[in-house]
């Protein structure tokens, strides 16, 4: 049995400031298996946007340990073991759409020709090619995050950190990039690391899913996801996926203080 | 079609000032040594055009020189107060004040320093142009986002490479709004600085002098000349602006 | 670091403390490059020499320090009303701007041009047209207040968040309301930033109109003065200097307290 690639035990984390302390995470511990798709979902506090970042070593935690590819997440860190995408694309506007691709590699001090070579093939991954040459604002929101899950592809790392990414995108693009995101995890073997909002998204996508309290947060759940792979749209359709979504909200909704779903109105699957 | 309709307000409106201004002076028949007409100044430009041509260059001189030593420096301290926040914190304070005092005031203590000729010109428009452009640049540099710096540290970027990529290029834009707005301050500075006192072949001394003596054609000629160096020196510098940032000027709305 | 309007943290008294302190430390500076440089009382007098030259009696009688409260309250005067005229000018034509494009197009690039036109040039000029009294150095102040004000309050003005454009609408307001209630409130700040700048022009302008012959009273007139004396009274020079500084600065921070208090909500506001 093959280590995890991701490794928290007992991970917590407490922010300081002027108004007191605010403890986000407390005694957190996960385990993700190479080639896995693990979402995170949980409600607003929950700490899940923290443990993403110190899985990526952006934050510190106040305790625990974070062992992630076999090192410390700082050496994860520094080796660009993994790529990030955010809620926003966070693309510059001084750079065209090949060039903002191109950052980590100048950053990496990639040679040229790989420079050259690898923005092209990952924009023709996601289905930009033509607008390599187009600046960020002449693209819609959902290209722009597109172009940014490609940019977080360019060092070819095995792990995929993302905080909420299609959080701002209407839903038929959300459920477009879905698709595309798993084909795109598929081609490239990397692992990812998944934060949402979205129940019916966190199912589709993933392998497993971790849900978690309120603040302080701890791992409320995991469920597993065992629908078939590759998900196609017609997953979204099986009775097991709304069996498995009903499981994930009844989690979600088993804390108190939490308000409950408005009821679904004719509502398919078990109640 | 779009750039006529663009345009023709403001062409109307210089038309219809000009004729509304030799309408007046008509009319009213005012004095030629207050309010001269258009036509006037015309002529007058054309009579004394080789002299006003040397002194708009002595003084265009000035202020493209005070221009590059203020702005340039302006440019280089912001760089290094943004790297080192003990400098930022010796210049800051002086850099705010400077903004709340007539620098103008300075001229007459310029001439004292550095002579009556063109340096102690350029030392004001050096003063006028640093500030601005520090403090612009400067803020520039530092308001990179919170998730851009995440961005890069999940890259494992150093500072330099921040420095390099991220912060040069986003502090751009607010750079060249300092350098537009000091294009005008400078050809400003330069002639009023030599209001105080200057060589004879300059613009301010000439314009001071003519209107003095309600020689007011002349002087309105040496306006015009001024008006029109300062319009250049700030075409040029959007001029330079668009060739350094292409990407930023298609999308800057009107 | 952060940008520089970031302060807001240090308590007033700090930052009083570290303004004298920038004070004290120039003092410091002045006398260290005196003596480093040795640099004459005519290049660089000492502090309490340009000191006593406010004690010194003029030649009226009168002590230099009234002479100079004088011209400067004459100055700050004239400043003041030109500030008011310029100010309100430009928010007329930002207003106007507002309500028609067609103004607006015909008219914005003259209001830009003449700033980047050396206006402070034709000062000699508005002297010999409206007399050296007092009004045309308003009139100057108001020419160098009004071209901020206009174009910041334009883009104030414009700057409504569009939802709350909606709400309005939704609310049926009528569109004076909406004036009032909504847009006029947002260009606040914007309006602020720009008398900022302005409150400094103005102190410029009213100096500068009265540097042409036959003004009488003022800075610039004393300023003028004392540099024509200079070699026999090099302090005299520096005393005017520091209080056309003094005029500025106390200018720039009423404007900034009444901002303060004002649109205490912005973000824009100055911390200093």
């Amino acid at each position: 049995m093959a280590s995890p690639i991701i490794a928290l035990d007992g991970v917590a984390k407490t922010f300081e400031s002027r108004a007191g302390a605010t403890e986000a995470l407390r005694a957190v511990s996960l385990a993700v298996d190479a080639g896995e798709f693990v979402s995170i979902i949980g409600p607003s506090g929950c700490g899940k946007s923290s443990l993403l970042r110190i899985v990526g070593d952006l934050v510190d935690p106040s305790a625990g340990t974070v062992r992630v590819n076999g090192k410390s997440a700082r050496q994860a860190r520094l080796d660009r073991d993994y790529g990030i995408v955010f809620q926003t694309p966070v693309l510059y506007e001084w750079r065209t759409v090949l060039e903002n691709v191109r950052l980590p590699l100048e950053l990496a001090g990639r040679p040229s020709g790989e420079r050259e070579q690898r923005p092209r093939a990952l924009l023709r991954l996601v289905g930009l090619e033509e607008f390599a040459g187009h600046y960020p604002w002449q693209l819609s929101g959902g290209m722009q995050q597109r172009v940014s899950i490609a940019r977080a592809l360019a060092l070819n790392p095995s792990i995929l950190l993302m905080d909420e990414p299609f959080g701002a995108l209407d839903e038929m693009t959300r459920e477009r990039l879905n698709q595309e995101l798993l084909q795109v995890c598929a081609e490239t073997a990397a692992t990812a690391l998944f934060v949402t909002h979205s129940i019916a998204e966190a199912v589709f996508l993933s392998t497993r899913i971790v849900v978690m309290s309120p603040r302080p947060g701890c791992i409320e759940r995991v469920v597993a996801v065992d629908l078939p792979r590759p998900r196609a749209a017609k997953t979204r359709a099986l009775p097991r996926f709304f069996e498995l979504v009903t499981e994930v909200r009844q989690s979600l909704r088993e804390d108190p203080g939490l308000a409950g779903d408005p009821p679904r109105p004719g509502g398919p699957g078990p109640r | 079609m779009r750039l006529v309709r663009e345009y023709a307000p403001a062409a109307l409106v210089l038309a219809a000032g000009l004729l509304l201004w030799e309408a007046v002076v008509y009319v009213f028949s005012i004095e030629f040594y207050l309010l001269p007409a258009p036509h006037v100044i015309v002529q007058s430009l054309r009579e004394t055009y080789p002299f006003l041509v040397g002194a708009g260059l002595y003084t265009f001189t000035e202020a493209v020189l005070g221009f590059a030593l203020g702005c340039g420096g302006g440019i280089l301290a912001a760089m290094a107060a943004s790297t080192s926040p003990g400098f930022a914190g010796l210049v800051l304070p002086y850099a705010v004040a400077s903004a709340s005092i007539p620098i103008i005031a300075l001229a007459p203590l310029a001439i004292v320093w550095f002579g009556v000729e063109q340096g102690s010109k350029i030392a004001i428009v050096v003063l006028m142009t640093f500030f601005p452009t520090f403090i612009s640049t400067l803020r520039g540099l530092s308001s990179v986002t919170p998730q851009s710096l995440e961005l890069m540290r999940s890259y494992a970027a150093t500072e330099r490479q921040i420095f390099l990529k991220i912060r040069l290029p986003h502090s751009l834009p607010m750079v060249f709004t300092a350098l537009r707005a000091c294009a005008t301050l400078a050809m400003i500075g330069a002639v009023v600085s030599e209001f105080f006192g200057g060589p004879v072949k300059s613009l301010g001394v000439y314009i001071k002098s003519t209107a003095s003596l309600f020689q007011t054609r002349q002087a309105w000629s040496a306006i015009l000349v001024a008006c029109a160096l300062g319009l250049l020196f700030y075409f040029a510098v959007v001029l330079l602006e668009r060739l350094t940032m292409p990407w930023h000027f298609e999308r800057r709305e009107r | 670091m952060n940008s520089t309007g970031d302060d807001r943290a240090a308590s007033r008294p700090r930052q009083a403390l570290r303004s004298l302190g920038v004070i004290g430390a120039m003092a410091v500076i002045w006398e260290a490059a005196k003596i480093m440089f040795a640099l004459p009382s005519y290049q660089l007098p000492h502090l309490h020499e340009i000191a006593a030259d406010f004690l010194r009696e003029g030649a009226g009688g009168e002590r230099w320090f009234w002479i100079m409260a004088q011209n400067a309250a004459y100055t700050a005067l004239e400043s003041l009303i030109g500030f008011a005229l310029g100010g309100i000018t430009g928010l007329v034509l930002a207003v106007a701007f507002a309500h028609s494009r067609w103004l607006e197009r015909g008219l914005l690039p003259y209001v830009v041009a003449s700033q980047t036109v050396p206006i402070l040039a034709i000062a000699p000029m508005i002297v010999v047209w409206l007399g050296t009294s007092w009004f045309s150095k308003a009139v100057i102040a108001a020419y160098l207040t009004f071209f901020p004000v206009t174009v910041n309050m334009s883009r104030g003005l414009r700057a409504v968040d569009a939802d709350a454009l909606a709400l309005m609408r939704a609310l049926s307001a009528s569109s004076r309301q909406i004036f009032f209630k909504l847009r006029f409130p947002a260009s606040l700040p914007y309006l602020f930033t720009a008398l900022r700048i302005s409150a400094t022009a103005s102190v410029i302008g009213a100096i500068v109109g009265e540097l042409p012959v036959g003004s009488r009273y003022g800075m610039g007139v004393v300023i003028i003065n004392a540099a024509q004396y200079y070699n026999w009274r090099p302090a005299n020079l520096w005393a005017a200097i520091l209080v056309s500084a003094v005029i500025g600065i106390l200018f720039y921070h009423a404007v900034a307290a009444v901002e303060r208090r004002v649109v205490s909500w912005s973000r824009t506001a100055p911390a200093i």
